[in-house]
């Protein structure tokens, strides 16, 4: 689904991404762990084409198509999805109507808000004054409605209350398709700060990103444990570690 | 408060150099009914927000230049008269005529004084409550006129009042001058909703000049919308909240093409303790010039005040002049303001296009989006010619 070679991005002059190799296989969840500042959304908002990231060297190939310099619409047309952590407020425009606007079903508003209980969201203006909560339920409705293969969410926890939280988590499920275990063919790259979402949202393979750069890849859940016991820089030793054997 | 300067050609006129390149209205007076309106001036009326044949009216009145065509209203509770028989009937209106605005304010007011075509009286009796819009309609039909009419509102204690009036000129008129003169009295718990679309033609000077008075509790909300090119708008009007609680909200949202000169806003004076108002514009420039005036006045503790003003220019010579001013006269009052103007943010496109949408069609969202006042009781066909004039806007760009 997705391949990443050897990607060097610069943000307003500044090298962000040094060199990331990643692979995410079709129908399988990717966990993206590391600190503030590390560049896990530098690298969301690259692979999406967003304007102010430069990519300087490597490739980005989605579905085997090389859509490094793509413009930003078309990546979303092949089926690529992002959720924000902090999306702009767009005065006047009504959830509803985004939704009508990425979905060929009429009436999908309706029926998504059904689902996961929220009509009186729908007439809202698209996140004015939307709590933190409320942001990720508009952006993951907002992804039912354009239904990506490849889903990519930052941080999709943070700013949750408990409550919400199994909501979000519901959607989120339901968009990597994990009721249809065998049949799945969505991918998804999920950032992740706390880690909270690995006890609702099973994912295949987790990484780790450090001042630009992968350090580990392996199970989510180990990946996980291993940083709250020991912490970031554990990781970054751990592949010098690896480095010098190699040596 | 100065206004911007009047303009004919590239040469600036005093008031009184641009009332006389214009014949009065009187010398041409227009049909004798609206049964001589024409198929491309009815669908023009409708666009202007004014639909002769519809069923979901209280009212109409329709002043053509100088001749009042309809004015005939379905409700007991609502007196609607041509403003000349209200003076007859009311021994000249003493209470309501040139209370809120002076007739020597500028050389426009004493035209009015001096020279009145004639407009609309309107009063809801007490505790009326009607459901569907007044239309009114204000219209030049023939070239290089100018119309001055008064427009008189009174919304008796407990009432509800919703008036639509349109302003327009006949499709194929390119120069005119419109001065109108409004007194709204809004009293004693009565809610008063004005909506006002200008449909002007290029070469058309605006001159409104607006009072009005809120008593305690009550509302008056009004929406003022121009979307085509005009040549010249001046408006800036002024509400006193004079009882405790009281409310005055103005939305105004404009589209000024190249040519294009508007000067609007409102201004505020709130006395008496928990009043609250509220002044937002939304304007667009794509090519013309906008200055989006607020004025607040806090006078008394424990009110409540808000000034926005949203500007885009979506051209590459178009300006837009906000000018949010707040003016608290005593402690304990809650006034801001909220201003900007520049370009669409790249952020809210991109954030658009992420999920599949052109760059041209997160523009549009965003456009729609910004022009969208949410007006109760407006008609369809408005709003559709809302939506044809932000597609145009793109084109422009």
């Amino acid at each position: 689904m997705l391949k990443i070679e050897d990607l060097w991005v610069e943000v307003q002059g500044r090298d962000i991404l040094k060199g990331i190799n990643l692979k995410i296989g079709t129908g399988e969840t990717h966990c993206l762990f590391g600190k503030n500042g590390s560049g896990k959304t530098t690298l969301l908002m690259t692979l999406m084409g967003f304007s102010g990231y430069r990519v300087k060297h490597g490739h980005i190939l989605f579905k085997g198509e090389d859509i490094t310099y793509l413009p930003i619409n078309e990546r979303a047309r092949r089926g690529l999805g992002v959720a924000f952590q902090r999306p702009p407020t767009l005065r006047g425009v009504q959830l509803k109507n985004l939704l009508a606007l990425y979905s060929k079903e009429t009436d999908i508003g309706s029926r998504l808000a059904l689902a996961y209980n929220f009509e009186d969201f729908l007439e809202r203006q698209v996140n004015l004054g939307f709590s933190g909560g409320e942001i990720k339920k508009s952006e993951l409705l907002q992804l039912l409605a354009q239904s990506p293969d490849l889903l990519l969410l930052d941080e999709p926890e943070s700013g949750v209350d408990v409550e919400n939280l199994d909501v979000i988590c519901q959607m989120i499920r339901k968009l990597l398709q994990k009721d249809i275990p065998a049949k799945r063919r969505k991918s998804g790259l999920i950032i992740t700060h706390t880690g909270l979402i690995l006890n609702y949202v099973n994912a295949d393979r987790g990484h780790v990103m450090l001042n630009g750069q992968i350090y580990c890849h392996g199970n989510p859940l180990d990946i996980f444990e291993r940083i709250k016991n020991y912490g970031y820089e554990e990781c970054a030793k751990c592949r010098l570690f690896e480095q010098s054997l190699k040596i | 408060m100065r206004y911007s300067e009047n303009h004919i050609g590239n040469k600036n006129v005093s008031d009184e150099e641009l009332l006389k390149t214009f014949s009065p209205a009187s010398e041409s007076k227009g049909p004798k009914d609206t049964g001589e309106f024409e198929e491309e001036e009815l669908e023009r009326l409708k666009q202007t927000g004014i639909d002769l044949t519809h069923p979901n009216r209280t009212g109409t009145f329709v002043q053509t230049n100088h001749t009042v065509q309809r004015c005939d209203c379905e409700s007991s509770g609502i007196e609607l008269l041509p403003v000349t028989a209200a003076l007859k009937k009311y021994d000249g209106l003493k209470e309501y005529w040139w209370r809120l605005i002076s007739a020597e304010k500028d050389s426009f007011t004493r035209e009015a004084d001096q020279e009145l075509d004639n407009g609309y009286f309107i009063r809801a009796l007490p505790g009326e409550k009607v459901i569907y819009p007044l239309q009114t309609c204000l219209y030049i039909r023939d070239e290089n006129l100018a119309q001055r009419v008064h427009n008189i509102v009174i919304a008796e204690e407990g009432s509800e009042l919703n008036i639509i009036t349109g302003c327009s000129t006949h499709p194929h008129l390119r120069s005119g001058l419109h001065i109108g003169i409004s007194e709204f009295y809004v009293k004693k718990g009565a809610k008063l909703t004005f909506t006002m679309i200008h449909n002007w033609g290029e070469n058309v000077y605006v001159r409104p000049r607006t009072g009005i008075r809120v008593e305690e509790e009550g509302v008056f909300l009004s929406n003022y919308i121009s979307l085509k090119g005009v040549k010249s708008v001046q408006t800036l009007p002024t509400a006193t909240l004079t009882g405790p609680n009281a409310v005055a909200r103005f939305n105004s949202v404009i589209v000024a093409p190249e040519g294009s000169d508007i000067d609007i806003g409102a201004e505020v004076i709130l006395e008496a303790p928990g009043t609250r108002s509220e002044v937002v514009s939304r304007t667009i420039s794509t090519g013309g010039r906008v200055v989006a005036r607020g004025h607040l006045i806090g006078l008394a503790p424990d009110i409540k005040a808000h000034l926005e003003c949203q500007g885009l220019i979506l051209a590459e010579h178009g300006v837009i002049h906000a000018i949010p001013e707040l003016e608290a006269h005593v402690a304990g009052v809650d006034m801001s303001h909220e201003a900007a103007v520049g370009r669409i943010a790249q952020e809210e496109i991109e954030y658009l296009m992420a999920r599949g949408l052109d760059e041209e069609e997160a523009t549009s969202t965003i456009v729609r989006g910004f022009l969208d006042v949410r007006i109760n009781g407006l008609p369809p066909e408005l709003n559709e010619e809302l939506q044809e004039v932000v597609e145009e806007c793109h084109k422009g760009m």
